[in-house]
């Protein structure tokens, strides 16, 4: 189903889209048939909790994880159904910042030969150029090229680690660019600086984000629009705004009353959540979030809740959504 | 107002590392009643987990120690071992971010309970076992007779945290220290835990230091909050005032830069730029200066000392503090 209105162009549409991993003789099913899409130039925010499958969303569309069934088309073309050196043409185009800013970094390398690392697997085989692009990437990011370019990642900070990531991820002028919790590591007056770092990059190379994260505030900082998933499926899309006055999804509901809001005035509510996620391994039959679900009834059990439109640009699978 | 259950005094914890001493903790001052929660907050390093284990002596061998510790009456720092180690098992608590680091993974779930709660508190094998299924009931463990036969590998990361919980809550301590106890965690798991800490101290008067990063945590649940910065508290008030009319412009900062849900996307969030000072290095004037932007001259000469604001309990370190004045900032 289209989620995005009739003027925005989806340069990434995921339809249908089903990741497993085998674990022994059973199967995890990390994501159950996701569909969404994201304009060219827009942030689609992804929440969920620990586990729920956003980064094998985020892996699966830059085919770092090969689906089961279901496609990703990127501008158009199917990526699922692509190899070899088409693949890697597009790869240039679409590009992944991970959490971990200091675990994806090479310790044994030197941090100009790192951030031109993409340049050289693209063949760009002129030492110059390459050197030039480095140089550029590096400013941006607010790093001193002449400083840093010749130092090893263990003399950075988490958050220096953090712009030195995204400088790679940017090296090749991507045009999307999956940010797999890029903040979720650093302390809160880092955080901000990098937020406020990819707000401007996206700006000036005029990005298209797909933006990880399970802080809902940190999300709705970047996003114009927000997926909730639960347990390896989609239960809600919309625009932010709209999604975090209105959550029509009672988990979209649940995870905002559970955020703790820097306001004392603002009593925690008791904890409504009931229980814990159960296993991916042998989900819940309907819909998926009924074991922890207040509204929960004989149909959610019997029937998998389809994702429809309640509000404009706002769609929420579920059998009996909030008014 | 009664006597405090806990007083630090001028606590400082040095490290050796091969690039010089370290200043851990510089100079921390804190008290804390029974029945009271105290939050402690600020960024990674600032040496929350160094103070929270000065307190209960657990710093690492190396580490060079001052001031005191007192304990309703007692100075922990000065306490002959096999004293301390009696009030540490019977009357001292904590909760760490990694349950692992208090679970033992080749034990079940029930020895562990059950070893703990004789060891302490002399009882019989089947008195203990009622215990311990009491207990894990009341951190909301459902099932809890067969989780006693389970090891915690085959718990969730949230079930692993309340099994922690009832493990430290099992000798009925008086001051429980819960370090960073829902980072690692969800928020729907979180907000359970730290309901969870919260009935907890309630129904057993006990005292509760909590520590975290997130100024989301304390402020709904502490009574009293320290705001750590460089190895030392830098402003400390009852959590109303600290909100609401802080002094000190790192508390302001560090609030700002939090993203809220009430704010439009794309707004642009007020960054702290640069980072905190290397610990290793000696400091002239106020650690935050290089950050502040209310920053004058004299900030980079004099270290600024902790001062009583207005209001009882509040105190800040700072030169040139802001929201002074009634109405400023309200
Ligand atoms: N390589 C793997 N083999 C088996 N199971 C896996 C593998 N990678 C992930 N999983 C499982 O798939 C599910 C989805 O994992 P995924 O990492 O996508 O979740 P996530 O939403 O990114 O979680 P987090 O917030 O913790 O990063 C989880 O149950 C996870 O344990
Ligand atoms: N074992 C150690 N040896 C040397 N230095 C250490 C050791 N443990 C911590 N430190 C240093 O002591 C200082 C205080 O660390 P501490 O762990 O107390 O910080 P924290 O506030 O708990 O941070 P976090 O939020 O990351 O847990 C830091 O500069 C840290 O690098
Ligand atoms: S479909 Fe049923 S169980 Fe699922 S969220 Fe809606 S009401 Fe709850
Ligand atoms: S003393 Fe000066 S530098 Fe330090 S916080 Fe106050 S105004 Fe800022
Ligand atoms: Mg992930
Ligand atoms: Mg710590």
């Amino acid at each position: 189903m289209m989620q995005l209105a009739a003027r925005e162009e989806p340069l990434l549409n995921v339809d249908n889209l089903v990741v497993e991993y085998g674990l022994g003789n059973k199967t995890v099913h990390a994501v159950s048939g996701v569909s969404l899409q994201v304009a060219r130039g827009e942030t689609l925010g992804l929440v969920g909790e620990s586990g729920c499958g956003k980064s094998t969303l985020g892996r699966a569309v830059l085919q770092l994880r090969r689906a089961k069934s279901g496609r990703v088309l990127f501008d158009g073309e199917d990526l699922t159904a692509m190899e070899g050196e088409a693949l890697r043409q597009m790869r240039r185009r679409v590009q992944l910042i991970f959490q971990d800013p200091i675990a994806s970094l090479n310790p044994r390398r030197r941090i100009g030969d790192i951030v031109a690392e993409p340049l050289v697997i693209a063949g760009v085989k002129d030492a110059v150029e390459r050197k030039r692009r480095v140089h550029d990437v590096l400013s941006a990011v607010g790093l001193d090229p002449d400083l840093v370019a010749n130092r090893l990642p263990h003399e950075f900070s988490g958050g220096q680690c953090q712009r030195i990531c995204i400088a790679r991820a940017l090296v090749l002028n991507p045009e999307f660019v999956v940010c797999d919790e890029p903040v979720s590591a650093l302390d809160v007056s880092i955080r901000a600086q990098i937020l406020n770092l990819l707000e401007a990059m996206k700006a000036r190379f005029g990005l298209t984000l797909l933006f990880i994260a399970h802080d809902l505030a940190v999300v709705k900082a970047v996003s114009d629009r927000v997926a909730v998933m639960y347990l390896g499926r989609l239960c809600e899309v919309g625009p932010s705004e709209q999604l975090f006055a209105r959550p029509a999804h009672p988990y979209t509901s649940l995870l905002l009353q559970a955020i703790p809001v820097p306001d004392p005035d603002v009593r925690p509510a008791e904890s409504v959540a009931t229980g814990e996620p159960p296993s991916p391994i042998a989900p819940p039959s309907g819909c998926r979030f009924r074991t922890r679900c207040p509204r929960a009834d004989q149909r959610c059990s019997a029937e998998i809740p389809e994702l429809r439109g309640v509000a404009p640009g706002q769609f929420v699978a579920c059998h009996h959504p909030l008014a | 107002m009664s006597t405090p259950l806990l007083t630090i005094e001028d606590i400082a914890v040095e490290l050796p590392t091969p690039r010089g001493n370290l200043r851990a903790v510089d100079h921390v001052d804190l008290s804390l009643q029974a029945g009271r929660t105290l939050g402690i907050v600020g960024e990674s390093g600032c040496g929350k987990t160094m103070l929270s284990r000065a307190i209960l002596q657990l710093l690492p061998k190396k580490a060079k120690l001052s001031g005191r510790v007192m304990f309703d009456g007692e100075d922990l720092v000065r306490l002959a071992p096999e004293r301390l180690r009696r009030l540490r098992a019977r009357e001292l608590a904590v909760v760490f971010q990694d349950p692992m680091t208090s679970l033992n993974p080749v034990l079940t779930i029930g020895t562990q309970l059950m070893e703990t709660i004789q060891e302490h508190l002399e009882l019989d094998a089947s008195a203990a076992r009622k215990r311990s299924i009491d207990l894990l009931a009341a951190v909301g463990i459902p099932a809890p007779e067969q989780r006693l036969g389970q090891y915690p590998h085959q718990c969730s990361g949230g079930m692993r945290q309340r099994i922690a919980i009832a493990i430290a809550l099992s000798c009925e301590p008086r001051l429980l220290i819960a370090d960073e106890p829902t980072t690692a965690l969800d928020v729907t798991i979180q907000a359970q835990i730290l309901d969870l800490l919260a009935r907890e101290q309630r129904r057993r008067h006990m005292a509760m230091i909590i520590i975290t990063h997130d100024l989301g945590v304390v402020a709904g649940r502490a009574d009293e909050v320290a705001v750590m910065y460089a190895g030392r508290v830098v402003e400390r008030a009852p959590t109303q005032a600290l909100f609401k009319r802080m002094h000190m412009p790192y508390t302001e900062a560090l609030l700002a830069a939090i993203p809220k849900l009430d704010t439009a996307p794309h707004t642009p969030l007020p960054a702290i730029s640069g980072r905190p000072p290397d610990p290793t290095r000696p400091l002239k004037g106020c650690s935050f200066a290089p950050r502040c932007r209310y920053a004058a001259g004299r900030c980079h000469e004099a270290k600024p000392e902790l001062k009583s604001a207005e209001i009882s309990g509040h105190l800040y370190a700072c030169l040139h503090p802001i929201r002074m004045t009634e109405g400023i900032g309200a």
